[in-house]
């Protein structure tokens, strides 16, 4: 498999294929339809370039695993504040996640609803397009607006706009203290709505998340210790009509607490397909009503919801028209080939998104159909 | 400023073409007698002017659809414009040009504090959209400085930051879906009341994109609950150096607090001739405010003042009451217009690494001395978005020139040490030529290929963004 270790040889690489790659960091995330092509890895592109603590700044090359790049914020009290997810106890996948695969899928997890998507960390990207060419857009400054915002536009792209070769991004302070409570017994109407109440409200809240199956409904708080203390104390107030909250401030617990969620681990190993729709958080208990799933997981305040289902099911044709999309994250070779995994465009934004494809990648041999 | 030889067969066909623009449009939403059209000759960069051939005024979607099918028909450049506050000429009209303002499309269509978002037309201005949620307790983040005029559709256009981004980010941060208007006329939708984009990051794209490709009618956008208070503290330093690493050393001691505002001598001594607010008179002063209960201000406060301390400060003041809060603010709220007292200035907007703050500024000091041309800085710290005001004479000769100088070697050193050309008013006309400077020719090429994509004719807002001689070949095939 190819493996170059510097952009000029990757560039090289693209530039004289003779046919489609399939583009790897890790590998944990076989997500999308699937790729007929040549491996090509970016695990050689690795290291981190540049840490600037004080500036809230770093730059790290593609193929950096992401424990690599954790370990060197931790030491400074610092985090990716998108808190990505780990695929590989869903998928059932090994291998090192790279920060190329994170931000290829634009990868977030709970602290999404506060802090924002892996895409509102991205300052600046280097990568290969398809034919070839070495680019670069937005840089290592917080603040940007020269030109147009190629790096929005490749974060999420799935390695179908080009090979990042380099990421800039924004980091932030990891608060000392953390804190979730939890309600219990709420049906998912109730539960969404006390969400809806928790993140309505002042108190910064950093994560909401419901499991039916467990019939506990988490709300998490972070930052110093008296301010968690604090706003932990004022969210049970206000949610004192959904029922008394259990405080959790065991800031290890916490963290081993929302991992799970993050990670979906409830449904790891079980059986079936696994589905994420993203919807508008009230609409979520309506639209999972009509779902039919095994097993549901409510993130984001029910924006997120993770949806268990017989293997093979088409979603998208049970639930019929609805305000946002749904992608096939986990499911066999086969059907990730029969159904879409990515939500289908409606006409004339699918026509801009080819378009676009057609222009960075021409000849079609970066991670071709994957997205469609 | 170069800007294209007008399209002469446009201009000869100015009456078929208002005609056509009255018959899809309510009386009165298309002006094309000269004394009027003057009103649209130039934004808030108004050292360049040009009128339109006409301005329209849709109020619906479906009228900016008709507008802009009959102008990509027709082949006439349309220019977006929203409230026209633009300070890098982003609005400037050619006089071939159709001008499409957003005026009319002001109404808020869904306020949902559930799911917290507004869904408002985007000729709306910014502080009317906060206006619309803040009896209950939400505002819409993102805060630059002419919030009072500036239209939504102008900070999308833009992607438009203010004094509070480093905790709440800037517009596309803050923006959840849109509805557009392509050049032909066909309506889009780009994300919505969901948070993520389902395919490629289009929305992302938009954000920014200086209306060149497509115009935004509707957006929905992320409100927040309003912390329970904000306080600042003001620092006075003895030197830049100082002041920018007391800047770093907060970062890094875990704080985030929601704005970092620095001046410097030139920029405090001119405020305080103008506003009277007290400031001490020193090399550079802080403006750190944080939020939260007054428990947490007083925490974060607590922490922020240690670290000053350690630095020395030849004033550390904390408000204590509103009315304080108020005066702390007062001077960094009113230096643009301090300065525009004592002369005409032109306002940079390049971005560095936090880091080299210091270097920047003793570099920009010496270009002062050389070019002969005052310059005060005043600017958010916290995220190096620096905003040098160079002060010149309208009325001297040359001095405008010399002015435009002296700015791109500023725009030119930001690059030089990591930092961009913009970090909040956009390319526009004024930093068009320095692409170059920033990026290569094939990094431009890709740009101008999505332009392509959106917009085959280049007839959105063309004469922007990108180096003139670069997108000639483009505009001249469109044509």
């Amino acid at each position: 498999m190819p493996s170059p270790t510097t952009e000029e040889e990757l560039s090289g690489i693209i530039a004289g294929a003779e046919g489609p790659f399939r583009i790897l960091g890790g590998g944990t995330r076989p997500i999308g339809r699937p790729v007929q092509g040549t491996p090509l890895s970016v695990a050689g592109l690795s290291g981190i370039t540049l840490y600037e603590p004080g500036a809230l700044t770093m730059v790290v090359r593609a193929g950096t695993p992401l424990d690599q790049i954790e370990a060197a914020l931790w030491a400074e009290n610092q985090r990716l504040p998108f808190e990505p997810m780990d695929h590989r106890p869903l998928l059932g996948t090994s291998g090192t996640p790279t920060i190329g695969g994170v931000i290829a899928g634009n990868i977030s997890g709970p602290r999404r609803v506060q802090a924002g998507a892996a895409r509102d960390y991205m300052l600046g990207v280097r990568f290969v397009d398809g034919a070839g060419r070495i680019l670069k857009n937005g840089g290592r400054v917080m603040k940007n607006v020269t030109g147009y915002d190629l790096v929005k536009l490749m974060t999420g792209s799935w390695g179908t706009l080009g090979v990042m070769t380099e990421v800039s991004l924004k980091v932030l302070p990891r608060p000392g203290a953390a804190a979730t409570l939890s309600l219990t017994g709420l049906d998912d109407a109730t539960a969404v709505r006390a969400m809806a109440a928790a993140l309505g409200s002042p108190f910064d809240v950093s994560g909401v998340a419901h499991d039916p199956a467990a019939g506990e409904t988490l709300i998490r708080v972070e930052g110093f210790a008296t301010s968690v203390a604090y706003r932990a104390g004022r969210l049970s107030e206000l949610l004192a009509p959904f029922g008394a909250a259990n405080v959790s401030d065991d800031v290890e617990g916490v963290r081993a607490r929302w991992r799970e969620i993050r990670d979906v681990q409830t449904m790891a190993g079980q059986p079936g397909d696994v589905w994420r729709l993203s919807v508008k958080p009230s609409d979520a208990p309506g639209i999972v009503a009509r779902a039919g799933a095994e097993q549901v997981l409510y993130d984001w305040g029910g924006g997120l919801v993770w949806l268990r289902l017989a293997e093979g099911t088409d979603l998208r044709a049970r639930l019929g028209a609805f305000g946002g999309h749904a992608t096939l994250i986990r499911a066999s070779a086969e059907t990730r080939a029969a159904i879409a995994p990515f939500h289908p465009d409606p006409a004339p934004v699918a026509a801009l998104s080819e378009g676009l494809r057609k222009r960075f990648d021409p000849k079609e041999v970066l991670n071709p159909r994957l997205m469609l | 400023m170069k800007m294209p030889v007008p399209n002469a067969r446009v201009l000869s066909d100015k009456a078929r073409i208002v005609a056509r623009l009255r018959a899809v449009l309510p009386e009165g939403a298309v002006i094309d007698d000269p004394s009027e059209t003057r009103a649209y000759e130039c934004d808030a960069l108004s050292a360049y002017r040009c009128p339109p051939l006409c301005a329209v005024l849709p109020a619906t979607t479906e009228e900016v659809a008709a507008v802009l099918k009959i102008c990509n028909e027709a082949g006439v450049p349309v220019v977006p414009r929203g409230s026209g506050t633009s300070l890098a000429g982003g609005a400037l009209p050619t006089a071939d040009s159709v001008i499409l303002g957003v005026a009319r499309l002001n109404a808020v269509l869904e306020t949902d504090y559930d799911n917290r978002f507004i869904r408002v037309q985007t000729g709306r201005t910014n502080l009317s959209v906060t206006g619309a949620v803040e009896a209950d307790g939400f505002f819409y983040a993102p805060d630059p400085s002419s919030q009072l005029a500036c239209a939504i559709a102008g900070n999308i256009a833009m992607n438009s930051g203010g004094a509070h981004c480093l905790k709440y980010g800037v517009t596309t941060n803050n923006l959840l879906g849109v509805r557009m208007v392509m050049m032909d006329g066909t309506v889009v939708d780009l994300g919505g009341a969901h948070m993520d984009a389902g395919g490629l990051d289009l929305l992302g794209l938009i954000c920014g994109s200086e209306g060149q490709l497509g115009v935004v009618t509707e957006a929905t956008l992320r409100i927040l609950p309003k912390p329970e208070g904000a306080r600042p503290v003001l620092v006075g330093f003895d030197s830049n150096e100082v002041a920018g690493q007391c800047v770093s050393d907060i970062i890094r001691a875990g704080v985030l607090p929601v704005a970092i505002e620095f001046m410097d001598r030139p920029c405090i001594e001119a405020t305080e001739d103008f506003a009277k607010a007290g400031y001490p008179q020193c090399e550079a002063l802080l403006i750190i405010e944080v939020e939260g209960s007054d428990a947490e201000i007083a925490e974060q406060l607590e922490l922020i003042k240690g670290i000053a301390q350690a630095h020395n400060p030849v004033e550390l003041r904390e408000a204590t009451s509103a009315d304080e809060a108020a005066r702390i603010w007062l001077g960094r709220k009113s230096a643009f217009g301090a300065m525009g007292q004592i002369n005409d200035y032109m306002c940079l907007d390049g971005t560095i690494p936090v880091s080299e703050l210091p270097y920047v500024l003793r570099r920009i000091g010496e270009m002062s001395k050389e070019y002969g041309l005052g310059v005060g800085n005043v600017f958010h710290a916290g995220d190096g978005n620096m905003h040098p005001l160079i002060l010149y004479n309208a009325n001297t000769p040359g001095d405008l020139e010399k002015c435009e100088a002296f700015g791109a070697d500023i725009l030119k050193l930001c690059v030089e040490v990591g930092g961009c050309l913009t970090g909040e008013h956009g390319v526009g006309i004024e930093k068009r030529d320095l692409m170059r400077v920033q990026y290569a020719p094939e990094d431009l090429e890709v740009q101008m290929a999505v332009k392509d994509v959106f917009d085959p004719g280049w007839l959105l807002n063309p004469a922007k963004v990108f180096p003139l001689d670069d997108s000639a070949s483009r505009r001249v095939a469109a044509e």
